[in-house]
């Protein structure tokens, strides 16, 4: 394992977000997955690195592919997985969250990761179990994971980040996705935009440094990657535009704009995609688009995520 | 009773004016005379004397905005633990909030509170009723009775009137008894779910926001329903650069119309919110710093007549909740008076003339009660201020039940070292 070495370098038994991590701590995380990657054969066959650990999924919001996600990438390092799911208030068993989170940690984990409706619910978590805690995604907050995998797959297809324009499109009022990737793009150097309705975008980007654009075709020429992030009906309490219909002719990625684009252009979506609205069948599934290839790059992420934070936490693997 | 001489202290009464140095005789509950010479009263069974070299001595403080919790929410607050937490806060006087369960809307209710109040023996404690009947925002509440049974003030609180006709009514219906409105301005449609001020803090960490137009808004609306009406109307805990600018505008013309803000609004800001930490959580909700700057100027050019604390107690289990889950509001009753000193008076925005007037006189004469002055023959409500001391906020130290402070561990200066009231001394630091 003398590979993994890197590992001394970080710090952190907790991950929250990207909003406060180094550019060097974000490469580490990279590398290392890239590093678990190749050791898996393609994140395929096991490892023994967590032999003896216990991860925890602890999702508070309904989730398929995030906690399936973290579970293998727990046992493709040997680790025993249990799941806890509850799709309702913590409240309405009258126990607050911390109390069902310190009943899980008493039960030995090494690990949290949690997902949960409310924003900062996973740093309230951090500050009241002493075990690693994860964030598998905090509201429309950050998705750390989410964020590096994307991430990931860019530097995979294109080397690095560095002078890359990479533009959010869509929702990004409501998305956990959009916050996570415009930390890491920036800190890695890359030009972000984000594109879509004036209701889900908000001018205050600009102040952070983040391209605000409303039409995606003004944009298209310059973009080297197109991230469509999924309309989230779901969190939004007045629909913000008229239409799905108007929504798709305006910010729809479909053959005609991939005419326009440029060549090389990586399209990507953090699912699940609404086929139709966001992208259209012919670039989904088109030569351009890299969206299994993220999700087989979320594996990896989240075997290095919980190899780091546990080894920073235990200063070391499980004897 | 025993009679009480404040020996040496700096007097600071904005009721009349007075700033100096001078030896305050209280006898039989009320202020007697001043400049007596100690040597002249014989300190025995029948007179205390209160060595006050160094300190102010301003009239009781009075706080027009006070979460008493009682009846309904006892596991938060009762009106014994609160006006315990109102003297050591240095408050003689407090107007109670009439969101309790049940509402202040009918006489039983606020006889209630009042009883309760009178066996506490704390502070005085004058009810706010309700606007509507169960806060519903529908129907007037009997007003007339309320007023009889000894309501002060009149506001559906935590709920603001959403019906223009309904406050528009009240207004006109109060002008009999003289009694202000009190409102909540705030809109419901846009702040929905709201958690936090919208802004780019709110952007960041990606929290239902609160617009600061939801204040705006409705504080347009209530202006001109005062000024159509000629009634009394009083903002509560305004937050917002846009609704002081208009109360200012509307004081030029006339308007019956004042105004409050709270300590936390002149102290802290949205950013505190990264930490999402609920002991933030309030509302209106912590701004950003334009917005604090212009709560401060509004108290500096006296558009802003009253600083209140809104107390909100809420119990630790309410506030460990999801932030989106957890009530809004802090506790402020003890720490109201040090952060007026430490973040308005000490850098200069308000001299103590000024500041006491925002808690002394402008709240009695706006609630139409005789306090809030140390005028010879009134109540002896009396505040002696440390203005030097400085301690660090641990609410486990203090007097009320709950503890959802948003300035624990923080450093400030000054705090009331004994609090009299009608001549009767009822709290004293340290003993």
């Amino acid at each position: 394992m003398d590979k993994l070495v890197a590992a001394e370098a970080w710090t952190r038994a907790d991950l929250l977000g990207l909003e406060h991590l180094s550019a060097e701590e974000i490469t580490l995380i990279l590398d290392t997955a890239e590093q678990l990657k190749t050791m898996t054969g393609g994140c395929a066959g096991k490892l023994d690195l967590l032999r003896g650990a216990t991860i925890a999924n602890l999702f508070f919001e309904n989730s398929t592919r995030t906690r399936t996600s973290f579970s293998l990438a727990a046992r493709r390092l040997g680790a025993d997985t249990i799941d806890f799911s509850s799709s309702g208030s913590s409240l309405s068993k009258g126990e607050t969250f911390i109390d069902t989170a310190k009943n899980i940690e008493a039960m030995n984990v090494d690990a949290i990761v949690v997902r949960h409706r409310t924003p900062g619910t996973p740093h309230l978590l951090a500050q009241n179990v002493e075990c690693c805690v994860v964030n598998a995604g905090d509201g429309a907050h950050e998705h750390p994971t989410q964020g590096l995998l994307d991430i990931m797959t860019i530097r995979e297809q294109r080397g690095q980040i560095e002078g890359l324009t990479v533009a959010l499109v869509g929702d990004i009022a409501h998305s956990r996705t959009a916050r996570s990737n415009i930390w890491g793009l920036q800190k890695l150097g890359a030009h972000v935009i984000v594109c879509g309705p004036s209701t889900l975008v908000s001018r205050h980007w600009e102040k952070l440094g983040v391209e605000v654009a409303y039409s995606l075709d003004a944009i298209l020429p310059r973009c080297d990657v197109l991230n469509l992030l999924r309309i989230q009906f779901e969190r939004q309490l007045m629909r913000p535009f008229p239409s799905v219909r108007e929504y798709a002719l305006l910010y729809a990625m479909n053959g005609e704009r991939m005419t326009r684009a440029k060549k090389n252009i990586l399209i990507m979506a953090p699912g699940p995609i609404n086929r139709g609205a966001e992208i259209t069948p012919e670039v989904a599934d088109g030569p351009h688009s890299v969206i299994l290839h993220q999700v087989t790059n979320g594996l990896a992420i989240r075997m290095a995520v919980l190899w780091l934070t546990y080894c920073a936490a235990n200063t070391g693997a499980p004897s | 009773m025993s009679n009480i001489l404040i020996k040496n202290g700096r007097v600071i009464d904005p009721s009349q004016g007075m700033d100096r140095v001078s030896n305050v005789l209280i006898e039989d509950g009320r202020i007697s005379a001043y400049d007596v010479k100690v040597e002249e009263k014989p300190i025995n069974g029948s007179m205390r004397l209160i060595d006050a070299t160094g300190k102010i001595v301003a009239p009781g403080l009075i706080d027009m905005h006070v979460h008493l919790r009682e009846p309904g929410r006892e596991e938060d607050e009762t009106i014994r633990s609160g006006t315990a937490a109102a003297l050591a806060g240095g408050f003689t006087s407090i107007v109670c909030t009439p969101n309790t369960n049940p509402p202040m809307d009918s006489q039983g209710t606020v006889q209630f509170v009042q009883r309760q109040a009178a066996e506490a023996d704390n502070c005085n404690v004058y009810p706010m009723a309700c606007i509507s009947k169960n806060r519903a925002g529908e129907e007037l509440a009997e007003m007339g009775t309320l007023v009889e049974a000894g309501a002060v003030a009149f506001s559906d609180e935590s709920s603001p009137v959403a019906n223009s006709e309904l406050m528009r009514r009240a207004l006109e219906y109060l002008l009999m008894f003289d009694k202000p409105v009190l409102n909540h301005p705030q809109v419901a449609e846009l702040t929905a779910d709201g958690v936090m001020h919208e802004g780019l803090v709110s952007m960041v960490l990606a929290l239902p926001g609160i617009p600061a137009e939801a204040e705006d808004v409705m504080t347009g609306r209530d202006i001109s329903l005062a000024e159509s009406t000629g009634g009394k109307i009083h903002m509560m805990h305004l937050s917002t650069a846009g609704s002081i600018d208009m109360i200012r505008r509307a004081k030029t013309r006339g308007v019956r119309v004042t105004a409050e803000v709270c300590p936390h609004h002149f102290s802290l800001t949205d950013e505190t919110l990264r930490s999402f930490d609920s002991n933030f959580k309030m509302n209106p909700p912590l701004r950003d710093s334009e917005h604090l700057d212009a709560c401060i100027a509004g108290l500096t050019d006296g558009t802003i007549d009253v600083i209140a604390s809104d107390h909100a107690p809420h119990a630790v289990e309410k506030k460990m909740q999801e932030l989106d889950q957890a009530p809004f509001g802090a506790i402020s009753l003890e720490t109201s008076l040090a952060l007026v000193i430490t973040n308005l008076i000490q850098p200069g925005h308000l001299d103590w003339m000024t500041a006491l007037e925002k808690m002394t006189i402008n709240p009695a004469q706006i609630l139409g009660i005789a306090k809030g002055t140390l005028q010879i023959g009134s109540d002896a409500d009396v505040t002696i201020i440390d203005p030097e001391d400085t301690w660090t906020v641990d609410p486990e130290k203090f007097y009320s039940k709950s503890r959802n402070s948003p300035f624990v561990g923080k450093s400030l200066t000054g705090r009331a070292e004994t609090v009299i009231v009608a001549g009767r001394v009822k709290f004293e630091r340290g003993s």
